[in-house]
């Protein structure tokens, strides 16, 4: 008698451990192919996940085998018209079928493993140990947005807030309380009343009566006097306000477009950006771009214009960084985002604008955003904004960065170079 | 009397599945085949997926390298490089056989026939399984050997449980015993004596490496090799003998080389028993037919599916990749049959025990007492060999050009079976080597021997591989490749010495 069982409804991720062992194991390779395809793929669809390709040399499990060599003898079928003693001379080896052991891995793949990983696991070793400058810090110390939670009841507070239900009992309570003395004598008194009452009328009786009555009328009048609700017994909601941490986060881009802007650093500046981007929406729910451009005036524009649209004239960097500041002011209070500013530029600037910038940035930009990190994209020496940063960055160790990109290649260590955790430090 | 067809339509259900069940049984106890109950179980792919990745075993420990197992499979599947198995089965009592969900009516019977009282019977029946696998113990075994591997994790780590496992896979070929038979223990017995092993192993190896300390000068004769002979079973002597292993440690090995000992008598007997399996569909589904319960459509289906799975590309196609092995099994059994039933005068001469015999009992006979090597040996005729048109090429490095050995006429036809039969040996496809000795008074060092067989070298894996035995072992590893002169022709070593070693 067989057993027939539906299986299918089983886990289907019995070999989730397995993997994750594996991807675990082939880290160093792994992320190393990641990043060379980074450097690859164009970064919009860094959306998606990946095919990665490792060598095999790496992941083969050693085992004793033959080489090719010695003395071999191999049967095959189909013979057409070889008769016993024909020589020839070898095929080429590819076309040979009968290498030792490695029959399954046919096709040209057999130097390479490929596998996929999926777009969460691509971002992860994308971001790996890269830490949100500042994000904890700022959290805890100026935080920002409150949110109104009811915390029990209190006496005191305006009388929108009266909770009429708590007040009328706690009157009600102590109505009691106050006159439960009361109560005990009046019953007395009258029991005696009653008591006398029953009997015959004699002038002596009814003289205690009416003195009786008299008390009775007395105590009533006194009870009478009891308020029925007192501003004692007033009972108020109590509310508390609970610091939230903010759950947005706003990224100013700001982007030299002057001539000396080539389409190449502006690819550049772009592909920054864009790991800029995924970086920090990871860590927020919410999180929102502004592109600002500048040559010797600053606009805000769409993505489009930001990236694509040419313009030409000399280089007003300190214009940009007023607008972005009026922004931050205006549109994003720093109570309810976290503020990153990024800027790219080729590090040419009009000679004197350098000291106004560095003075912007140190009065009205920095003491309110996250971070702010300067990418210099420019191979040859520094330009003059560089220096004048340069001086910035002891003031503001933790919240201002710079670093020079030459060509694409270092885009994504310098991005790691900004954003490496900074805990172990 | 004809009956009427079980069903008509390609979709199965659980109901049909069991009728078809309950007639090929039938048809199979008729045939004499005896196996152990079956336990059929219908999985999708994904799962058949995760069955790949862990050797298509219902369970097993982890190890990263069944993940790389799993993603490669999982690629090539969704690139559509490769189609899935329709079934699995594995050798228990009761024997576990997997169908695959899509699998129309007709596969999921023809995998019954296939899986469920082919490969079932080949297994309860064939001298190798009987004598090296436990198949009522693999379950539980497997079970236990998740668990330990499991709790040596929380214990000592990942990274050091999985280094152990990576030197024992490596050696995985090297751990089996091909010639004595170790005692049978259920995997109960197994857990209950861990704690008495694991001591007396522990007190045992000290005693032999305390006496290492003594020196004892009187006997200067020449010094014996420990061991007496060399020991082929590779892992089991780490196990036994390596001085610096844990306790944890040699029961890892062990579990690993219970694996290989259960899968060894697999390979060694593919052909045997995908062509034994192949032989029992075909004779039930045909029988199914004779009795009217399945219909010419499902016929049609079933003979398109069999002859693609016998389907033998010659050699200069581009589809070849070697000899088929469900070709070659399933010819030759049809052909045992055919020689019992209508021998020529050339079957009478070369297999006069079998011409006209009762075809069942002999077919039987074979499945039972053979060996891949063994049964082409015994069993390919002449008249298979033209059929076939086999021929066997001489390959000698040494020489330009490759020759033709033999071809399939008179003068062929035994060198041609011989070859065929080697290319089966695995003691022929896999390097030979064996423990040789180890420098008991010396520094530990490990010397392995590599018995070249017809001038065939060691591939560069070796040094990894030493790597791994170095791991182990804990102290240097040589291993020497001799000849059948027993001249030392190469020497491989671990670690690796800068120069003439020192």
């Amino acid at each position: 008698m067989s057993f027939i069982i539906d299986r299918r409804l089983n886990s289907k991720k019995k070999s989730t451990v397995n993997r994750q062992r594996f991807l675990k194991r082939y880290r160093h390779q792994i992320r190393k192919a990641v990043e060379e395809s980074l450097q690859k793929r164009s970064i919009k669809d860094l959306e998606r996940g990946e095919e990665i390709t490792i060598s095999r040399d790496h992941t083969n499990e050693p085992t004793f085998h033959h080489a090719e060599g010695g003395a071999q003898t191999k049967v095959y079928p189909g013979n057409r018209d070889f008769i016993t003693g024909d020589e020839f001379s070898r095929p080429p080896s590819s076309g040979k079928a009968g290498s030792a052991g490695k029959a399954s891995n046919e096709g040209s793949g057999e130097d390479d493993f490929t596998f996929h990983i999926s777009q969460a696991e691509f971002l992860d070793l994308i971001f790996e140990d890269l830490a949100l400058p500042n994000l904890v810090k700022k959290q805890l110390k100026s935080s920002t947005s409150f949110e109104t939670h009811q915390a029990g009841f209190t006496r005191h507070s305006s009388p929108d807030k009266l909770n009429l239900i708590r007040s009328l009992r706690a009157a009600y309570a102590r109505r009691i309380a106050m006159s439960a003395e009361n109560t005990e004598e009046l019953t007395h008194l009258k029991k005696q009343v009653w008591a006398l009452e029953s009997l015959t009328l004699d002038p002596q009786v009814s003289r205690t009566l009416s003195a009786l009555k008299l008390q009775i009328f007395e105590l009533q009048k006194r009870r009478k006097r009891i308020p029925f609700l007192d501003t004692y017994d007033l009972r108020f909601k109590n509310y508390i306000r609970i610091p939230i941490p903010s759950s947005k986060a706003v990224i100013l881009c700001i982007m030299d477009v002057s001539g000396s802007m080539t389409q190449t650093v502006k690819e550049l500046a772009k592909r920054f950006f864009t790991l800029l981007y995924l970086f920090i929406r990871r860590n927020y729910q919410q999180t929102e771009v502004v592109f600002i451009r500048h040559h010797t005036r600053a606009t805000e524009v769409d993505e489009q214009e930001f990236f694509y649209s040419r313009e030409t004239g000399g280089t007003i960097v300190s214009s940009a960084l007023e607008l972005a500041s009026q922004v931050i002011r205006e549109r994003f209070p720093q109570e309810q985002y976290n503020i990153y500013v990024a800027q790219a530029s080729d590090g040419d600037n009009w000679d004197n604008d350098s000291a106004l910038c560095q003075r912007i940035l140190k009065n009205e930009i920095l003491p309110v955003i996250q971070y702010f990190a300067y990418v210099e994209i420019a191979s040859g020496v520094h330009q003059n904004l560089w220096h004048e940063y340069y001086r910035l960055q002891p003031l503001f160790p933790k919240e201002f960065a710079m670093q020079q990109v030459r060509d694409s290649k270092d885009i994504y260590p310098v991005f790691r170079e900004l954003f490496s955790s900074k805990t172990d430090q | 009397m004809k009956k009427k067809p079980i069903s008509t339509d390609a979709e199965w259900t659980f109901a049909l599945i069991e009728q078809y069940d309950r007639e090929i049984a039938r048809i199979a106890a008729e045939f004499n085949l005896d196996t152990y109950p079956n336990q059929i179980e219908v999985i999708n792919s994904e799962q058949m997926m995760d069955a790949y990745a862990s050797v298509g075993m219902p369970l097993h420990y982890h190890h990263w390298s069944y993940g790389k197992r799993f993603l490669d499979t999982n690629q090539n599947y969704q690139r559509g490089r490769m189609g899935l198995a329709y079934e699995i089965v594995i050798n228990s009592d009761p024997c576990i056989a997997y169908l695959m969900e899509e699998n129309t009516m007709m596969m999921q019977a023809l995998v019954i026939a296939h899986a469920c009282y082919g490969h079932n019977s080949f297994f309860k029946g064939n001298y190798l399984f009987r004598t090296w696998t436990d198949a009522s113990a693999i379950v539980d075994y497997l079970l236990f050997a998740k668990s330990y591997i499991a709790k040596c994790e929380e214990r000592q780590g990942i990274d050091q449980v999985e280094s152990i496992l990576d030197a024992c896979h490596s050696l995985m070929n090297l751990g089996v015993n091909r010639y004595i038979r170790p005692a049978v223990l259920t995997a109960e017995q197994e857990s209950r004596k861990i704690a008495e092993r694991e001591e007396y192993m522990q007190r045992h190896i000290n005693t032999l490496w305390a006496r290492v300390a003594l020196k004892d000068d009187k006997n200067e004769q020449k010094p014996n090799n420990f061991p007496l002979e060399p020991e082929e079973n590779i892992l089991y002597f780490i196990e036994k003998n390596a001085p610096l292993l844990e306790p944890w440690q040699r029961e890892i090995i062990r579990i690993v080389r219970k694996m290989a000992q259960y899968f060894y008598p697999q390979k060694q007997t593919q052909v045997m028993n995908e062509g034994w399996a192949c032989f029992w569909h075909y004779t039930i589904v045909n029988r199914l037919y004779d009795e009217g319960l399945i219909n010419e459509g499902f016929m049609m289906e079933f003979l398109q599916s069999h002859t693609s799975v016998i389907y033998q590309p010659g050699f200069d196609s581009a589809y070849f990749k070697g000899i088929n092995p469900y070709t070659l099994g399933f010819s030759m059994m049809i052909d045992i049959k055919r020689i019992c039933q209508h021998p020529t005068e050339e079957d009478r001469q070369w297999f006069p025990e079998i011409a006209n015999s009762a075809w069942q009992e002999t077919l039987q006979y074979a499945m039972r007492n053979f060996k891949d090597e063994s049964f082409i040996q015994q069993y390919l005729s002449p008249h298979l060999i033209r059929q076939l048109k086999l021929f066997s090429i001489l390959d000698k490095s040494t020489a330009p050009c490759l020759k033709v050995a033999a071809i399939h006429d008179e003068d062929g036809y035994r060198q041609v079976r011989q070859d065929l039969a080697n290319q089966y040996d695995l003691g022929y496809l896999e390097p030979n080597i064996q423990i040789y000795n180890v420098a008991v008074k010396g520094d530990r060092s490990l010397t392995l021997r590599h018995f070249i067989h017809q001038e065939r070298p060691l591939a560069d894996s070796v040094n990894a591989v030493l790597r791994h035995v170095h791991k182990l072992w804990g102290f240097n590893v040589n291993l020497e490749s001799v000849t059948s002169r027993d001249e030392i022709v190469e020497k491989y070593q671990y670690p690796l010495k800068n120069n003439d070693g020192s």
